[in-house]
């Protein structure tokens, strides 16, 4: 039960988009149509589930506050969590690197749909924004960080998809000169993130 | 030669804003405008990452490998960022705002401006003008956060940097507190922008 709450939560209530502002330059950039938006959307649900689990760990037994205590009881007192960032990036940029060699080996038709968005979510601050919060929210095993992970990136998804159909409809609209383009995209998301705050406070 | 350096600084202040004409960094800033003064530190933090990681990139523009860079140029930001983080935490009086700011300072490593200062300019251009352009970016990007957050704090607490501005009848607008108003309120700033700029507008 917690698992469902936790997942509900970090879709609607929790969204990456519409709480935290986290990967809006590709959410912004990558929105114009939504046959693109659908290819980046599930490839940031791909790397964040992976990496986010991924990085729970490297927390958990290596750079929270005395996490190197199962190597050796004298580093008890060691504290490597300044390092936390570079250990992160690190993790992040090294799995989509391997991410886009083994699709491109053996999913090709994938590959050529994602194209060039793929390295890009390396830079995607969804995916080391996720990252950070499960270190900030100390979940307590590894099922939990990963429905989390896989809650925020549908969350992700579901905002990149609803915008890129709102902004396909958009191009038929007569919309003031200086608001074209950017102006009005800022707008409507925020008029969707309005809508999205139905679900504050759910409690499941 | 002084011209150019002119426009390297001023250009990103004006016609090419970071946020409002470039669109990028917009995902850690509009988080942390709630209040004036996270939005000063952010606006500050953003300022120095930017530059150092540009001085230090462009320093070694000739020595990183071409396939590996992003990996290089991702390592030289995370270390700007986390300095800036250790000193915020230890510092008296910020450690509270580095609490508030929370992921936030974490995230300028992510933040699209300083990659992409680094790589279409510090990767081509000598040290001393990669470093301007980056201290250039950063104050653009950092006018757009303190109007931000100065409008935000404004109307939705009635105080400035913690200050009572508003008389006490002012009833606090809750709305603009909330997430979504930051990004209403970015489109106006855009909109004010690109109505006098008229260059700016996309067809």
């Amino acid at each position: 039960m917690e698992y469902v709450s936790l997942f509900v939560k970090s879709i609607f209530v929790d969204n990456m988009i519409f709480a935290y502002f986290l990967g809006m330059c590709s959410y912004l950039a990558v929105s114009k149509n939504v046959k693109t938006a659908n290819g980046l959307g599930l490839a940031v649900i791909f790397v964040l589930l992976f990496t986010l689990p991924l990085n729970y760990l490297l927390n958990k037994f290596v750079l929270q506050p005395g996490a190197l205590k199962w190597l050796n009881p004298e580093f008890a007192n060691v504290d490597l969590s300044f390092l936390s960032f570079i250990i992160f990036i690190a993790v992040i940029a090294a799995f989509t690197q391997l991410v886009e060699m083994i699709v491109e080996k053996f999913l090709p038709s994938l590959y050529s749909s994602l194209g060039i968005y793929l390295p890009l979510i390396a830079v995607n601050c969804a995916i080391l924004g996720g990252s950070l919060f499960m270190q900030q929210k100390d979940f307590a095993n590894l099922g939990e960080s990963a429905v989390y992970a896989l809650g925020s990136g549908i969350g992700w998804y579901l905002a990149i998809v609803c915008l890129a159909a709102i902004r396909e409809k958009m191009s038929y609209c007569n919309i003031p000169a200086p608001l074209k383009g950017i102006g009005i995209t800022f707008i409507t998301v925020g008029l969707m993130g309005m809508a999205f705050m139905i679900f504050m406070g759910i409690q499941l | 030669m002084a011209q150019k350096l002119k426009d390297t600084i001023l250009n990103p202040i004006l016609k090419g804003n970071p946020i409002t004409v470039l669109v990028l960094g917009i995902c850690s800033s509009l988080a942390v405008t709630v209040q004036l003064k996270g939005a000063i530190v952010m606006a500050l933090s953003v300022t120095i990452v930017t530059a150092l990681s540009s001085l230090v990139c462009s320093l070694l523009r000739n020595t990183i490998p071409n396939r590996v860079r992003i990996i290089v140029q991702l390592v030289v930001v995370a270390l700007m960022v986390i300095l800036v983080d250790q000193i915020l935490k230890a510092g008296e009086g910020t450690y509270a705002i580095d609490k508030q700011l929370s992921v936030y300072i974490g995230l300028i490593i992510t933040n699209c401006i300083v990659m992409g200062r680094i790589e279409a300019f510090a990767l081509g251009n000598k040290p001393i003008p990669s470093f301007l352009d980056g201290l250039a970016n950063g104050i653009g990007y950092g006018l757009i956060l303190i109007v931000v957050a100065f409008f935000r704090e404004l109307l939705g607490s009635g105080t400035l940097l913690g200050f009572q501005v508003l008389p006490a009848s002012y009833v606090p607008n809750n709305l603009v507190i909330l997430p979504p108003f930051a990004l209403i309120l970015l489109g106006c700033i855009i909109w004010v922008h690109r109505a006098c700029d008229k260059d700016l507008q996309e067809k």
